[in-house]
């Protein structure tokens, strides 16, 4: 098996017991149980971002309808840096789902499920706006918790929680001294 | 120069129906449509929301919630700060919520260490009792500040009035009226103060006697009923495609509330129904959360009845710190306070994504430990994050700009934490 972010810390960790039966093995060969412990005991599956949308359209048909949380969690150093996690919850059953997606650190992109849960957009803009992860199809890709104009992604792991000091911007890029603090003299 | 350039550019493009499409229509004077901003100071935007609304005379044809102006970054903050010092974080995030905050951040970090089943009796029941008055102490907030946006000022009086009594109760507990950090990984922060049982069921008699005005005032007058009746109704399947959770989705008549159905805290040992409507205007919305204090009381009285004594913190000294006085008699005390509040502890890798339920909806955690002493990753699904969302593709096409003031009163957002 390929080592994946999140599976390298703690080997000897047994991966959680997991329904497959909650996705087709056969229509969907490549979801494979989430091997990182659960410790909400969720169902949590690994999609191929290729796989995304046929997977969220099957789950929404088979009674998943309510759409809870997209998030995402930076790995680095590791590769593939990016894990999109997506929680779904199926009301009748009271059965909530966990996806992830894999991504590489270099230009991530992932299908959009805007199509299918309209609420998806929000929460796509906000991993777009933190994480720079792109949404392929989304309607409406803009920056939504930071400023239109801000640069760098600010949950990456490499984005100093200080904020960016990079003293050499032009000058219609900074932000009015004193919300910013003291830029760094070169 | 620029703005000449752009003026020339318009003029003598020939394509007609490409300005019709361009946003650049709804700033032309000759134009049917105008384009207002709402906010972010505006009184009721209920904070620092901003609405850029485009009209064609009184009627909404686009609505776009601007936000962030709020946002502090409490995310990446708690990725810096050991587990518990990240719980004073989640004060800041819903701030008419609190208590709840920390029982969502504080069932996660329980399940990722392992001892939720581990905390005592007493603690359990002092975070349903909690959580209940900190739900009748958020609605009457949304019901003041809801009645005086659509111009019904004495709500406004009675509910801080009465909200303030139950503030008292949580600086009688933690110290503090609204940042409380009370409920802490592994149980309370500390014993429940002398004279706690008493000074509740004072309060739950008192509030018993008056909560009836304020359904008196509100739910049979026809002004109030004109204002909220059809507003921005959303079908269920709707509601469940954007997400919605809390009274906004209850009011569509679709009874998911996590305490029946994820319980936690030993909700599932108390007996309170789930209020629901069926077409989710406003007018329902304000039904379900009235309905919904009842049930709260209901449950403060339930947990009052059965608050047995005993210790308030699991037994572990790795997770929760010593009591004073043994600091000062043992070597072994010290030491593990010492190193609870400069190391911390250090879960086992992995995630979880721990629910409870909000005023606002279901407020969830979704927490990832890589073996440290401080969260990996943390991510709060706030509530009015979703809700909002919905606000104004609900509304546009089918109302008028004084309802986009009822809407938003009736999604009862938060700020806070819709930016984090």
């Amino acid at each position: 098996m390929t080592q994946t972010s999140g599976d390298t810390l703690n080997p000897e960790e047994v991966p959680a017991a997991s329904r497959p039966s909650l996705i087709a093995e056969a229509q969907f060969p490549n979801v494979r149980p989430s091997p990182m412990r659960v410790a909400d005991g969720t169902p949590t599956f690994i999609v191929p971002a290729e796989d995304l949308v046929a997977v969220v359209k099957y789950l929404k048909d088979s009674g998943f309808t309510l759409f809870e949380d997209i998030t995402a969690v930076d790995w680095l150093p590791k590769e593939p840096r990016f894990q999109v996690v997506y929680h779904f919850l199926n009301l009748s059953t009271v059965q909530p789902i966990r996806l992830k997606v894999e991504l590489p650190g270099d230009k991530p992109s992932v299908p959009s499920i805007t199509g299918l849960f309209l609420g998806a957009g929000w929460f796509e803009r906000e991993v777009f706006d933190l994480f720079g992860i792109t949404f392929e199809n989304h309607p409406d890709l803009r920056r939504i918790e930071m400023p239109d104009d801000w640069e760098g992604h600010p949950l990456r792991k490499d984005y100093p929680v200080t904020g960016p000091r990079r003293p050499n911007l032009p000058s219609n890029q900074f932000r009015p001294e004193g919300r910013s603090g003291l830029t760094l003299p070169e | 120069m620029e703005d000449l350039q752009i003026k020339e550019r318009w003029l003598n493009d020939d394509d007609e129906e490409q300005h019709l499409r361009d946003k650049d229509e709804y700033q032309d004077p000759s134009s049917e449509l105008m384009t207002i901003n709402m906010g972010p100071q505006h009184p009721s935007t209920h904070g620092v929301l901003r609405l850029v609304v485009t009209m064609r005379g009184e009627e909404v044809i686009k609505c776009e919630s601007v936000i962030g102006y709020l946002h502090t970054g409490i995310e990446k903050q708690a990725e810096t700060k050991t587990y518990n010092q990240a719980l004073t974080l989640t004060d800041r995030t819903d701030y008419l919520n609190p208590l709840i905050n920390n029982l969502n951040y504080s069932l996660a970090v329980e399940q990722l260490l392992g001892i939720t089943n581990k905390i005592p009796p007493k603690a359990q029941v002092a975070r349903v009792l909690l959580s209940e008055l900190q739900r009748i102490s958020s609605h009457l907030v949304w019901l003041g500040t809801h009645a005086m946006d659509l111009g019904a000022q004495s709500a406004f009086l009675y509910g801080m009035r009465d909200r303030e009594k139950i503030l008292d109760i949580f600086e009688m507990c933690s110290g503090v009226r609204m940042m409380t950090s009370y409920i802490m990984p592994g149980g309370l922060y500390a014993d429940l103060p002398p004279g706690f049982a008493e000074k509740v069921a004072e309060f739950i008699t008192y509030f018993k006697k008056t909560w009836p005005e304020y359904g008196k005032m509100l739910t049979n007058s026809e002004l109030w009923i004109d204002r909220t009746k059809g507003i921005c109704a959303i079908s269920q399947e709707e509601a469940l495609n954007w997400g919605l959770t809390g009274p906004v989705l209850r009011s569509t008549g679709i009874a998911y509330d996590v305490r029946k159905m994820f319980p936690y805290s030993g909700y599932e040992t108390y007996d309170f129904e789930i209020p629901t409507a069926k077409t989710g205007d406003v007018y329902d919305r304000f039904l379900v959360r009235m309905l919904e204090v009842d049930q709260s009381i209901r449950i403060v009285e339930q947990a009052l009845n059965k608050l047995p004594g005993g210790e308030w913190q699991v037994d572990d000294l790795k997770i929760v710190p010593p009591k004073k006085y043994q600091i000062a008699v043992t070597m072994e005390s010290l030491i593990h306070h010492f190193k609870l509040f400069t190391e911390g502890y250090k879960p086992a890798t992995g995630e979880v994504y721990s629910r409870v339920e909000s005023a606002r909806g279901e407020l969830a955690c979704y927490m990832v430990s890589n073996g440290t002493n401080k969260p990996y990753r943390m991510h709060l699904r706030g509530p009015s994050f979703a809700n909002l969302q919905s606000l104004g593709p609900t509304l546009e096409g089918r109302s008028m700009f004084a309802d986009i003031v009822a809407a938003i009163g009736s999604i009862d957002i938060i700020l806070g934490e819709v930016d984090r």
